[in-house]
């Protein structure tokens, strides 16, 4: 479902990404832990073409972009639409309710009609568990709720993968729970899911593979019960050792 | 003297030339004063939202025409533009360029305008935080969708207060088109004294009226305002 090859990304004289090889199955959760700076939310931007790599190649459900050539906007804009992207910091659109937010990405940009993508939207926030804050403004919602927002409205697009970039992060840690639980079921439902996070018991429970990166490059991967319990390279273990803490 | 003063200011004499006043005042207003703002900002704000979309697009030489189109304009006085587009265009001969002191204004006063509050528009867009414009694209939107649902509607509310000065002290600047003859509220108020020779009566007769425009418009503001904070935690 995707896939990328040795793809590579500089800010001045730090490079971020070193040659990322990645491979995420249809219907695979895959979860991309490592400290700060280790580049795991620039590589997921770059699968949504929020950044760009300098080098390398990503494909997406049997579409490649090839970044040692210049891309049209067209093609980036086309590209985009085969992943749902969730923000750490939700980035719900404030001046639309809820169900607008939804609306916005297949009425404007899919074109699809009103009604129709009202009837979808309001579907969605329902399976996100917002039914009833459907007419309601993003500051009237709590994190958790807004981040459930901002599941649906990048589930809107009908994305080919859902990406999360520390979806929980910003969070009170009472309502981290919501959000987790309304991935698992996105999970179940054997969505292709790429996930930034820090909370270890989500990945060990959903994900089916873990990787874990440091200083731009990936240093080690592994089913989520090997990974944790059994980690080959060094720095996966000083990792470990200090989230665990 | 004091009493002296005082009493003469609002004798029956006084009030009658208040009143008398008063219509061709008006008229003034409603003629020419707030067409001439109306029409003015209205041209403005299109020159400004263009203005400040070329100077944040990142091609080069649109946002060097807007700067230096900005820069000329704050670099010199509006009276000093409005004899330019009048007098000076008016004088090269040019048929087309040859305008009625109305048009010669709202073309003065939307340039004008139009460098002005494209700063205030630049300075609201900027305003946005970069993760509205990431969700937009995220989505699939292309840079004007992104512009034109998500970053203008949120830049307007943050721009009310700024160019609702610029609207009220646009009001007044119309008084300058006085000097090119157009019949707004202080020519008007000019020809009056001329005739009554009571320059402290009617000139403050004026004043009170501009007064009044502006704290009319700051009510309508304060309305707009609210309107557009619903989606905002008071």
């Amino acid at each position: 479902m995707i896939s990328t090859q040795k793809i590579s990304k500089q800010f001045g004289d730090l490079v971020v990404l070193k040659d990322i090889d990645l491979e995420v199955e249809k219907g695979k959760v895959v979860v991309v832990i490592g400290p700060s700076g280790s580049g795991k939310t620039t590589l997921l931007r770059c699968l949504n073409l929020l950044e760009q790599p300098e080098s390398g190649l990503i494909s997406i459900d049997q579409q490649s972009i090839d970044f040692g050539k210049k891309l049209s906007k067209k093609e980036i804009r086309s590209f985009r639409k085969k992943s749902g992207m969730v923000f750490q910091t939700y980035n719900l659109f404030p001046h639309f309710t809820a169900l607008q937010n939804v609306m916005e990405g297949p009425v404007t940009v899919q074109k699809v009609n009103k009604t129709e993508a009202k009837k979808r939207a309001a579907e969605l926030l329902t399976k996100v568990g917002l039914k009833e804050k459907i007419d309601v403004f993003p500051y009237q919602l709590s994190g958790g709720q807004q981040q459930r927002v901002g599941i649906a409205r990048a589930m809107a697009i009908d994305p080919k993968v859902m990406l999360f970039d520390e979806p929980t992060s910003a969070l009170d840690p009472e309502l981290v729970g919501e959000v987790l639980l309304v991935m698992k079921d996105l999970a179940k439902e054997g969505r292709t899911m790429v996930v930034v996070t820090h909370e270890m018991k989500f990945a060990k429970e959903v994900a089916d593979e873990v990787i874990f990166m440091d200083e731009g490059k990936i240093i080690e991967r592994g089913e989520p019960v090997d990974l944790f319990e059994r980690p080959k390279e060094e720095r996966t273990k000083k990792f470990l050792n200090l989230i665990n803490q | 003297m004091k009493m002296y003063l005082s009493s003469s200011f609002f004798s029956s004499e006084n009030i009658a030339i208040l009143q008398d006043s008063f219509i061709p005042l008006l008229k003034g207003v409603l003629s020419y004063t707030i067409p001439l703002t109306l029409i003015s900002f209205v041209i403005g704000l299109f020159i400004a939202v263009v203005t400040a979309v070329f100077r944040i697009s990142g091609i080069k030489i649109l946002a060097g025409i807007a700067r230096v189109y900005v820069s000329i304009i704050r670099g010199t006085p509006l009276l000093v533009q409005l004899f330019i587009v009048f007098f000076g265009l008016g004088n090269l001969g040019v048929d087309f360029l040859k305008f009625e002191p109305f048009t010669g204004t709202i073309i003065a006063f939307s340039l004008n305008t139009g460098a002005y509050a494209s700063e205030i528009i630049r300075a609201s867009i900027l305003s946005i935080e970069k993760g509205q414009w990431e969700a937009s694209s995220s989505i699939g939107m292309s840079y004007f969708q992104s512009l034109k649902r998500v970053i203008l509607p949120q830049a307007t509310r943050v721009s009310i207060p700024p160019l609702s000065n610029s609207f009220i002290g646009l009001v007044k600047e119309t008084s300058l088109a006085s000097t090119i003859l157009v019949s707004e509220m202080f020519r008007k108020a000019q020809e009056i004294v001329a005739t009554t020779y009571t320059p402290l009566l009617v000139y403050v007769e004026a004043a009170a009226i501009y007064w009044v425009i502006c704290f009319i418009l700051s009510l309508i503001q304060d309305r707009i305002e609210t309107r557009l904070n619903r989606y905002v935690k008071t």
